[in-house]
Parts: structure tokens; C-alpha cells; sequence
């Protein structure tokens, strides 16, 4: 029997059993999946929340929830999705399994401060959601004063909690990660002879640490002036609400590429692995990584165009935003000319990433739409916002994180996923998250704007494309969910290297054993030598 | 990485410093410097700051990459101050209401 | 280079292959803990940037109602703190147990007094009034500039408060430091625990030597 064959090895799964053994587990491949399990959790009820609101959206008149129930229906939406899936879902899942295989580590350099980061995850999640079932949340994610301090009289204190306290997580995973990479690398492995997944991590590492601290004390103060009458944002005594928006976008910005860096980089594995071609200028990758990181923190003032912020920082940061632009087109660039005259299979996470790469496009051209000073002040508040990051959230980072999922499921779980299905659920994703957001530009553009749960009727046709859209997108979602459970006792065995990657973490069993190498590699070759592994992808 | 222990003398007479450096700002800050009261403030925190990392923090001592992990730190936050003075010093420059 | 996972030890954990490179990863993030709280409290000093230039005059009669002879009093504590604990890594260096359990009681006891001069000074400024809030009042300046006087209290108690919340933690850490110290834990060849420790408390010696002059030395010569 094929589960007879795989269970006389010991691997990282079976090496200890019980409740106990997961829950105490220092193992990097295990804390990676309970981080795995948390934020699908996460990602399912973030997505209760937007059919909610999707649904509510089918008609002009608010009839299915009141306007207050709207309010925090986006809030909590944006609060499960940004804070407890897309910032922990590639860095902590993948990140935190493949990371240290990459580079030829055992562990990351810290393995209790991991288990504890998974642990503050798991505390912010549960104050988040104790908020939730409690009455909810109805300031937006953003928290902006003095709305959030003087007069929503929602749990706005429990929810700002979970997110400082999941902030802490964020910014250990970080600090693991920037040490590991520094301090733990195999023999012979270089910087430049990195996955350009291991960079991309790595800048978003330095992101975490560096932004995450400043939302963290803007939520210390936004608690001390709601709690003990401090007046930090109150404008009533002088505050200024500019400020806190100031301080919190100063993490929000760079969070998104939070979120993207490692996207970006899951595609930089996967573009160059079913193209059997090394990454086209490599080095180019690598820095525009860096270049991201450090760009994405001048430009976080493109937020306030329309606040009180003087005209001359709103040129300031309109200019600095162009940039972020130029390592954003190397990227899309280099992908593409890796595919030129590569062999190019069309498996599901190439499919992925296919997706990704146009719909990254989408979402970043229309961001430099938005950073223009004069357009913005046209679509800010609207859908077109809504759709723009939408474009960059969901159609970059849960494309490619999906892309990964499926790249790596093998290795993680020994088990292949079914191919037809999964290539069906790639093209189900695609089809129905253009369907949901594209008609959101042209009801931004006409002027519909977002949090509203009333609209003027002649915005119905594309609400109800979006929803209808939205639906598909569901089903999407779900399909995964339940083959890749269903392979995990059903699937075929997967050998070490189904794709014929390059990797480390492919030299390896799968699943890999408890302290991922029998023996300790030594790196020899660049990333990407497909000379090294022979043969093509099989494609089931 | 070679250990570094530094003598008792060389921490004793830093600590002496810091002592003084502290009973200096304390006494300059009665005398009317005008504008150069808040520069001479925190031109003698700075100098404490640096005599706390440099020896205490054992800095002098220190490997690159932790010098460059300092360094980042401390430009990140001189860009969080800057580019929000961007804001908040030229808010008056237009001369309209809110704007 | 150890090819095969050896056993853990209390001196060389698993993942690592030397000792070296333990203590390299212990030191390196140990201070990348710590540029995440120099952003920590930039966020405080920018809004104390901002609101100190938007209202200097009011900023100074405030911070002139500070006693500064107790805030650099508390200043010299805190050095002197600083002074012992370095001389407690030392001691750790050298891998003698009886000088780090001495300087790392003394650290904690001048931290503890450090902690009782705030907990006066703040119980002061409670019955002076000065505590932001609907009971706020500032004798000497009209109505209009009060909340303006009470921006100025809010970011003394949220800097003071994280400083003290920070000394607080750091103090819980020396407890831990001293009772493994006592059992021998430490010695010249493992005392990483003790070297980073020390790295976070001067960190937190530098957040006041900043607080100092923001806080109790502006324009005093104006308020007096």
C-alpha cells in the first residue's frame, strides 16, 4: 500500500504524536503549519464578512443589514483579512516552513520565540475576535481619530488590542528571519546564491521590524486617550488627528509590501522552476526586494491627499511614490523574460502565477494612478481604491500564496493535490476575482464611493456583477480547501523533487525529516543551475 | 569573534562623564541661550547616547552588521521625523484656511 | 562543522553548530529588538516634535512646573544603574558568579528606587491636577490655552509611562538574571543572557537620557 511505503520513514510529522507535540513544538515545518491552519481560519471568516457585504451590495437600498451593522461589517473584514491572513500568510506559513531549508538550516536561529510568535498570533486573533462576536467593530481598520477615540461606542479597545498584540508576532517572526538568514546559512550558501524567495522574505523581515513598532505606539496612544483621557489626537486640546493618520500609515504603507514582497518572491520560484530557466537578472531581483522595502517607507503620506496635509508633503510624497514603481517593473520584467524561450509547462502554480503577474500589473498601474495628486483627489473614497489594492491583495498576494501552496504542498505534506481540479480552482479564482473587482474601477470612476451600503440605483448592474463575481470567487476558494485535504490520505505519494527544482528544500525527503537534512548540505552552484536536476515537470 | 573586557578604569571614568554631561545640561538649561537651548540639550543627550553605546553597549567592540542594524535604526527614524515635517512645517505656507 | 543534529545543551542549543554562532545570533537579535523600539518611541518623540513646535510658549510654562532637581536626580540613578550592570557583564566575562549576582542586585535596586522617585513624581502631578483629563487644571494659564497644557502632560505620562513600563520589565528580567545567577548558570564561556540583558537596560538608559532634557529642561529660564 502506498501509505505503508511513506509511514517507514521517519519524517518531521511522524517523528512524535499528540496534542502536546504540536502544541509545544519548536520545529519550524510544524509551527509553519499551525500558522497555516490559524490564518485559513482567518481568511474563511474574513471572507464570511465580505459575502455579507457583497450581498448587502446586490440592491440600492440597505435591506439586509442597517448601516451601523454595514460599518462593521467592512471594518471587521479589513481587520480578519490585513492583520490575522495577509500579513502572517506567506512570511509565516511558507516563510516560516521553507526559509530555513532554503538555506540549509535545522531550525530558524530562535525556534521558542517562533512558537511564542505563533502563539501571539493565536491571543491578538482571539481578542480581535472576542471583539467581534462581542458587538463588533465599526471605525474602519484604519482606527482614524477622533472618530475611534471620543465617539465609536463599539469594542474598538479589544480589537486594537489583538492587532498590537498580533503586531508583536509580526515583528518576532521578523526579527527571526532577519537572524536566521544572517547567521544560519549553510556552507557555500552565499548571499547572491540565495532564492530570490530568501531575499524577498528577508526585505519584508526588515519591513516588520522596522514599521510595525510605530503601529504598535500609535495603538499605545490611541488606547491611552480612549481609556485614561490622554490627549494625544484630540483636537479639542490641540491634537492633531493628521498625526495618528501620519504614524499609522507609516506601517500601513510599507504593510502592504508587507504582503507583496514575499508574493513577489514565491513568484520568482515558480516563473523560474516551470520555465526551467534560472531567474533573468537575478541580481536585479534580489535588490529591487531591498529597493521595495526601503522605498515603500518615504511614501506613505500618498494616504492623506485629501486631509488637512500640506500641499508641498503631498508633492513630496506624490513624487517619492512614482519610484516605488521602478523595482516594481524590474520585477514584472525579469519574470517575463525568464519565460522567453523557456520550456514553459502550464502546471497549477504556474497558473498562479501567470495570474499573478497580470493582475500585480493591474493593481500597480492603477496605483500609480492613485498617487497622482490631482486624479486622486477624483477616486479617493471610491471603489477605484477599493479595487486598486484589491488588485494588489487579493489578485497579487492570495494568487501567488495559493501558487505556493501548490508549488510546495508536496514537500510539506508528501502528497500531490489532484491537477485537474486544482488547475479548475486556479481558473475558477481568475475568472471570478476579475469578475468581482474590474466593474469596482468603473464604479469608482463613476463616482460610487466605498462604506456605503445605500447607492444611487444606476450603480446596481456592476454591484451585481461584482457579487455574482464574488460567488465565483467563493467557490474558488473552496475547492482547494477541500482536495487538499482530501490529498492529504488520498493523494498520490510525492517523491523528493516532483518539479525537478533546484532548491534545497527539494535535496530533502518528503516530508522532510525533523531536522530537514540527513546531512548538512553544501552549496556549490548559483540558485537556478537547472544543469544540476535533470529532466522536465511532469505535468499529471 | 574575539572577547573584548574593558577595565573597570575605562567604565568608571565614562560613567564620570555621564555624571557631569548630566549636571551640565541640568545648569545650561537656566542660562537664556534662546534657539541654542534645545541644540545644546540635545547636543549633550546625543554625546550621553554616544558614550552609553560606544562603551557600555561595547559598540567600539561590535561587528559590522551590528553597527549597520544601529545605524538603519537610527535613519529610519530620522526619515519617520523628516518626511512627516514635510507635513506639518510647510502647513502654513499656502495660506488658505485647512489647507 | 557538526554534520548530524547533536544533543541540546543548556550552552548550545540544536540548531546552532557553535557556540560562536549562537552567541553572534543572540547579540544581533537582541539589537534588532532594539531598533524596533527606537521606532517605538519615535512615534512618541515625533508627536513631541510636532506639538512642541506648534505650541512652544505653553509647552515651556508646562514643563517648568516639573521639579527638575528629582528628574536629574533620577537621571543619576538610572547612569549609576547603568554603571553597575555593565560592571555585572563584566564580572560575567570573567565568569566570576559573586560580582554578577552583587552588581546585578544593585542594578536592580537602583532601578527599583528609579521606579519609587516616577511613582512620587506622578502621585504629585495627581494631586496638583496636571493629569490630563475633565479634573485637568493648570494654575497661570487662561482657559483657552489648557488643553493645550494638557498635550503637553499627555506626552509626559505616555513617555514617562512606556519608559517606567519598560524599567519595569527590565527590572522582572534582572530577578531572572540574579536566580539563575545564584544557581551558577552563568560563566565566562556562557553568559549571553546576562550580556543582552544589559544591552536592553542601557537601551532603556538612553530613552531617559532623551526624556530628561524633552521633558524637565525646556526653556527654563523662561518659567522661573
Amino acid at each position: 500500500m502506498i501509505t505503508a511505503a511513506v509511514q517507514e520513514r521517519e519524517h518531521y510529522l511522524n517523528a512524535s504524536y499528540g496534542i502536546k507535540s504540536w502544541l509545544l513544538t519548536k520545529d519550524h515545518k510544524r509551527i509553519g503549519l499551525l500558522y497555516l491552519a490559524t490564518i485559513t481560519f482567518f481568511f474563511f471568516l474574513g471572507g464570511a464578512f465580505a459575502t455579507l457585504i457583497r450581498v448587502e451590495l446586490l440592491t440600492p437600498q440597505g435591506d439586509l443589514v442597517s448601516s451601523e451593522t454595514y460599518n462593521k461589517l467592512f471594518t471587521m473584514h479589513g481587520v480578519a483579512m490585513v492583520f490575522f491572513f495577509l500579513i502572517p500568510a506567506i512570511p509565516a506559513t511558507l516563510g516560516n516552513f521553507f526559509l530555513p531549508m532554503m538555506i540549509g538550516a535545522r531550525d530558524l536561529a530562535f525556534p521558542r520565540i517562533n512558537l511564542l510568535s505563533w502563539y501571539l498570533l493565536v491571543l491578538g486573533g482571539l481578542l480581535s475576535l472576542y471583539a467581534m462576536l462581542a458587538g463588533g467593530v465599526d471605525t474602519g481598520w484604519t482606527f482614524y481619530t477622533p472618530y475611534s477615540t471620543s465617539y465609536s461606542n463599539t469594542w474598538v479597545i479589544a480589537t486594537a488590542l489583538g492587532i498590537f498584540v498580533a503586531g508583536f508576532s509580526s515583528i518576532l517572526t521578523g526579527l527571526n528571519f532577519i537572524v536566521t538568514v544572517h547567521r544560519m546559512r549553510a556552507p557555500g550558501m552565499t548571499w547572491f546564491r540565495l532564492p530570490l524567495f530568501v531575499w524577498s522574505t528577508y526585505a519584508t523581515s526588515v519591513i516588520q521590524v522596522l514599521g510595525t513598532p510605530v503601529l504598535a505606539v500609535t495603538i499605545i496612544l490611541l488606547f491611552c486617550e480612549r481609556v485614561f483621557h490622554l490627549g494625544i489626537f484630540d483636537p479639542t486640546r490641540g491634537g492633531d488627528p493628521v498625526l495618528f493618520q501620519h504614524l499609522f500609515w507609516f506601517y500601513s504603507h510599507p504593510a502592504v509590501y508587507i504582503m507583496v514582497l514575499p508574493a513577489m518572491g514565491v513568484i520568482s520560484e515558480l516563473v523560474s522552476v516551470y520555465s526551467r530557466k534560472p531567474v533573468f537578472g537575478y541580481h536585479f531581483v534580489a535588490f529591487a526586494s531591498v529597493a521595495i522595502a526601503v522605498l515603500g517607507f518615504l511614501v506613505w503620506g500618498h494616504h492623506l491627499f485629501v486631509s488637512t496635509q500640506s500641499l508641498y508633503a503631498g508633492l513630496v510624497f506624490s513624487f517619492l511614490s512614482y519610484f516605488v514603481a521602478i523595482p516594481s517593473a524590474i520585477k514584472v520584467f525579469n519574470w517575463t523574460a525568464t519565460l522567453y524561450k523557456g520550456s514553459i509547462s502550464y502546471a497549477t502554480p504556474m497558473l498562479y502565477a501567470f495570474g499573478f503577474i497580470g493582475l500585480f500589473t493591474i493593481g500597480g498601474l492603477t496605483g500609480l494612478f492613485v498617487a497622482a495628486l490631482g486624479f486622486d483627489v477624483h477616486v479617493t473614497d471610491t471603489y477605484f481604491v477599493v479595487a486598486h489594492f484589491h488588485y494588489i491583495m487579493v489578485g497579487g498576494t492570495i494568487m501567488a500564496y495559493l501558487g505556493g501552496l501548490h508549488y510546495w504542498w508536496p514537500k510539506m505534506t508528501g502528497r500531490m493535490y489532484p491537477e485537474g481540479w486544482a488547475k479548475l480552482s486556479a481558473l475558477v479564482i481568475f475568472l471570478g476575482f476579475n469578475l468581482t473587482f474590474f466593474p469596482q474601477f468603473v464604479l469608482g470612476y463613476l463616482g460610487m464611493p466605498r462604506r456605503y451600503h445605500v447607492y444611487p440605483p444606476e450603480f446596481q448592474v456592476l454591484h451585481v456583477l461584482s457579487t455574482a463575481g464574488a460567488s465565483v470567487l467563493a467557490v474558488g476558494y473552496v475547492i482547494p480547501m477541500i482536495y487538499f485535504i482530501w490529498s492529504l490520505r488520498y493523494g498520490k505519494v510525492a517523491g523528493a523533487n516532483p518539479w525537478n527544482a533546484t532548491g534545497l528544500e527539494w535535496q530533502t525527503a518528503s516530508p522532510p525529516p525533523a531536522h530537514n537534512f540527513d546531512q548538512s548540505p553544501v552549496v556549490t552552484h548559483e540558485a537556478y543551475d537547472y544543469s544540476t536536476v535533470l529532466g522536465e515537470v511532469e505535468v499529471g | 569573534m574575539t572577547e573584548h573586557i574593558d577595565r573597570v578604569r575605562t567604565y568608571a571614568l565614562v560613567f564620570a562623564v555621564l555624571i557631569a554631561l548630566t549636571v551640565l545640561t541640568t545648569a545650561v538649561a537656566f542660562v537664556d541661550l534662546g534657539p541654542f537651548s534645545v541644540v545644546v540639550a540635545l547636543a549633550i543627550a546625543v554625546g550621553k547616547m554616544l558614550l552609553v553605546a560606544l562603551f557600555f553597549m561595547h559598540i567600539r567592540h561590535s561587528t559590522r552588521l551590528t553597527r549597520l542594524v544601529v545605524l538603519g535604526g537610527l535613519l529610519w527614524l530620522i526619515i519617520l521625523i523628516l518626511l512627516s515635517l514635510t507635513d506639518f512645517a510647510t502647513r502654513t505656507w499656502v495660506g488658505v484656511p485647512g489647507r | 562543522m557538526a554534520s548530524e543534529a547533536h544533543a541540546e545543551t543548556p550552552a548550545l542549543r540544536e540548531q546552532f553548530d557553535t557556540e560562536e554562532q549562537q552567541k553572534d545570533a543572540s547579540t544581533l537579535g537582541m539589537w534588532i529588538f532594539l531598533i524596533t523600539e527606537i521606532m517605538f518611541f519615535g512615534g512618541m518623540f515625533l508627536a513631541y516634535i510636532v506639538y512642541r513646535g506648534a505650541n512652544p510658549l505653553v509647552f515651556a510654562v508646562a514643563s517648568s512646573s516639573l521639579n527638575v532637581y528629582i528628574g536629574a536626580a533620577n537621571t543619576v540613578v538610572l547612569l549609576c544603574s547603568s554603571f553597575t550592570m555593565v560592571l555585572a557583564v563584566r564580572g560575567a566575562q570573567l565568569g566570576q558568579r559573586q560580582t554578577i549576582v552583587l552588581f546585578l542586585i544593585l542594578t536592580l535596586i537602583l532601578g527599583g528606587v528609579f521606579l519609587g522617585v516616577k511613582a512620587y513624581e506622578w502621585n504629585e502631578k495627581f494631586q496638583e491636577h496636571h493629569v490630563p483629563g475633565p479634573a485637568f487644571h493648570f494654575e497661570g494659564l487662561p482657559p483657552e490655552l489648557q488643553g493645550r497644557a494638557q498635550l503637553f502632560f499627555s506626552l509626559y505620562f505616555a513617555m514617562t509611562g512606556l519608559h517606567a513600563l519598560h524599567m519595569v520589565i527590565g527590572v522582572g528580567i534582572l530577578s531572572l538574571l540574579i536566580w539563575q545567577a545564584r544557581k551558577g548558570t552563568y560563566s565566562a564561556a556562557y553568559m549571553t543572557p546576562v550580556d543582552v540583558s544589559g544591552l536592553y537596560w542601557h537601551f532603556v538608559d538612553i530613552i531617559w537620557i532623551f526624556l530628561f532634557p524633552l521633558l524637565y529642561l525646556i526653556d527654563r529660564h523662561l518659567g522661573k
